[in-house]
């Protein structure tokens, strides 16, 4: 057991792709941590350089206390789990297994002890000599999760190991990981482009995009107070809400013109105003309250998914798209007008050119 | 439907005929006795005499110096065959498992070099590599048959695509799981081409078999005559000047065909099986 230490860590490719651009990230000793991102922000890059699969270009990277930047994979103490599960074809489940252990010079009986025990708590004892190709989806990834296992390293590196399977079984698999890393305790690092997935596995998570770090922090932080409009954008679904609105004389304007009626402590003339669709309550369904947000949509689409409906809607003409989580049993047409509203406390801002968060003193103004 | 079905059958049955009319005539030929062949020609139809020809073929000695027989010219051409197919499958597999997995400088340029040498077959190159393999001392042994035969662009160029259909990832695993490069290409590598070795196998081993112009020029020595050499020289002296031993001519023929034949029956079902169950 060990933690992991990413001192600003820098891999560029071939051709000057810097591919990731200084990241530093101290990972606890049992922690889960969670490398999520869009398409082509560096994740599996990183996470490469963790397992030594890929050289670091600069910066410094510890497991346990040892510095491993110029260790080989197999002497740093960590297992892998890929995507598309990596098993060897021609050998049994048994056999898959035992490799990576045989070629440590383990004892026998000592490998037969601990590749029953990892068959026995990922449940693939029946099929342990079988051919990865008698096996299903999910039963390729729990044999791939137990050659991780039966090596008892330092760190589990996982790299979008349930995106080849179905929805529903990757939420099994999901909380069966998160299960098994909590029962072993064994430090993680998890990469996934699925911020479901991310929310719901993270002790904390690691929001990257273009090469550098978003924001590091518990998923409800990082949900409730986003470092950015990225990383507002990234986490959560539908995705937040974001106004750019200016200042014009006394009040905040979008750049159609149309007024929105906001009571916000800042000397700033302009701003991002960001706030999620479930925190846009429509008015006639809520209390009386004259801060925060006060504002009327035109409905354009409505897409129910059951026990809500996402009602997307324009703030005067052609602006920016909102959307609002209604009540599923609620009805809307399109063209109607709906005023909605939200709680001051709900609200987030955000620099106009960074798209940094910004913080307002005292909150936002009362009245 | 029907129609277009029956002439389908029509020409595969014609075309089977074509192919086997001739070795019928063979091996039916072969089981007659000389004097009989002579008189009537060649046959369709079984002799009574197919032991006694197989025997003296296989086992009475015959060229100039009386030191060859039927079964030393089979087993020199299974020497040469098996040497010949599995020279080129361990040739060509290093050679491919070193320009796919090791970055050396100019590794694609060598690989391209290789490659270029599928331009020049062995006839073109026959005086110099003669010269060399003369010069060496190798001339008359079973190393100079073999040897300067098994350098493979064709089996480099087959392997390096296979190679690199292996995923990336399993050569990840591997290496996390501890495996160096000579484990991972005896563990991982090896069983996996499984199928490709075969397919190699059979084509190299029947290719390697019925080289007739090297094993002409490199042995004189009758004991290391393969068949397919030996045939004609043997036979002419076996004849002398009585009537010709048409019966036995065919049984070395036959013999001749029968071990490429009896490799591509055994490998093909191997074959086919490893292309069914793909392992990748
Ligand atoms: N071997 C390579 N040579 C050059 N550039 C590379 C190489 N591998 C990745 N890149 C580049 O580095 C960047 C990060 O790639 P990486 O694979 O880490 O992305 P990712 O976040 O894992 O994306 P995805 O979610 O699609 O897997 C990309 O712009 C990619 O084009
Ligand atoms: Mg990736």
């Amino acid at each position: 057991m060990a933690g992991i230490q990413l001192n600003t860590l820098r891999k560029i490719y071939a051709g000057n792709v810097e591919a990731v651009k200084g990241i530093s990230i101290d990972i606890k000793d049992g922690e889960f941590i969670v490398l999520v991102g869009p398409s082509g922000c560096g994740k599996s890059t990183l996470l490469r350089m963790v397992a030594g699969l890929e050289t670091i270009t600069d910066g410094e990277l510890f497991i346990g206390d040892r510095l491993v930047n110029n260790v080989e994979p197999a002497d740093r103490d960590i297992a892998m789990v890929f995507q598309n599960y990596a098993l060897y074809p021609h050998m049994t489940v048994y056999g898959n297994l035992a490799y990576g252990l045989k070629n440590r010079s383990i004892p026998k009986d000592e490998i037969e002890k601990r590749v029953r025990k990892a068959a026995e708590i990922l449940e693939i004892g029946d099929f342990l000599d079988r051919r990865p190709r008698q096996l299903s989806g999910g039963q390729r990834q729990r044999v791939a999760m137990g050659r991780a296992i039966v090596r008892e390293p330092a760190a589990f590196l996982f790299d979008e190991p349930l995106s080849n399977l179905d929805a529903k079984l990757r939420v099994q698999m999901r909380m069966e990981i998160k299960k098994l890393q909590k029962e072993l305790g064994t430090t993680s690092l998890y990469v996934t482009h699925d911020q479901l997935e991310a929310m719901t596995l993270a002790d904390r998570l690691v929001v990257l995009s273009g090469g550098v770090v978003e924001q590091i922090g518990s998923p409800i932080d990082v949900y409730e107070k986003p470092a950015s409009t990225f990383v507002a954008t990234f986490i959560g679904s539908p995705a937040m809400n974001l106004l750019p609105l200016a200042k014009s004389g006394n009040e905040w304007k979008l750049d159609n013109g149309a007024n929105v009626d906001v009571k916000l402590n800042t000397d700033l003339s302009d701003l991002i105003l960001g706030v999620r669709p479930e925190d846009l309550v429509i008015e006639e369904l809520s209390e009386k309250f004259d801060t925060g947000l006060h504002t009327a949509l035109t409905v354009h689409v409505v897409e129910p998914v059951g026990a809500e409906s996402y009602v997307h809607g324009t703030i005067g003409e052609g602006s920016v798209d909102v959307v609002v989580r209604a009540p599923g049993k609620l009805h809307f047409e399109p063209g109607q007008i709906l005023k909605v509203t939200a709680k001051p406390e709900k609200l987030h801002t955000f620099d106009t050119k960074s798209g940094k968060r910004i913080e307002l003193e005292g909150a936002l103004e009362t009245a | 439907m029907k129609r277009s079905q029956f002439w389908d059958h029509v020409i595969l049955v014609l075309g089977a005929l074509f192919m086997l009319v001739p070795v019928v005539y063979a091996l039916m030929t072969s089981s007659h006795d000389a004097v009989s062949i002579y008189k009537e020609g060649l046959q369709l139809s079984p002799g009574g005499h197919f032991v006694d020809t197989y025997k003296q073929v296989l086992t009475e000695a015959g060229g100039f110096t009386k030191s060859v027989t039927g079964l030393t010219m089979l087993w020199n051409s299974l020497v040469l065959g098996l040497g010949f197919a599995f020279g080129k499958i361990i040739i060509s597999m290093l050679a491919a498992y070193a320009i796919v997995y090791f970055r050396f400088p100019l590794g694609t340029f060598f690989f391209w070099i290789i490659f270029s040498t599928l331009l020049l077959p062995l006839e073109v190159r026959i005086l110099p590599s003669y010269e060399i393999v003369q010069g060496l001392g190798m001339a008359n042994t079973y190393s100079g048959l073999i040897i300067p035969l098994i350098a493979s662009a064709t089996g480099t160029f087959y392997f390096r695509q296979f190679f690199k259909s292996v995923p990336d990832e399993l050569v990840e695993a591997a290496r996390i799981d501890g495996a160096g490069p000579l484990k991972f290409f005896i563990d991982i590598l090896v069983p996996l081409s499984k199928t490709m070795i075969a397919a190699i196998f059979i084509i190299m081993f029947v290719f390697g078999w019925n080289q007739y112009l090297w094993p002409t020029l490199i042995t004189t020595d009758e004991s290391l005559f393969t068949l397919v050499r030996g045939m004609k020289q043997i036979l002419q002296v076996w004849i002398g000047a009585q009537i010709p031993d048409t019966n036995q001519a065919m049984a070395l023929a036959v013999l001749a065909m029968l071990p490429p034949v009896l490799i591509v029956v055994i490998f093909q079902s191997w074959f086919v099986k490893g292309l069914v169950e793909s392992e990748k």
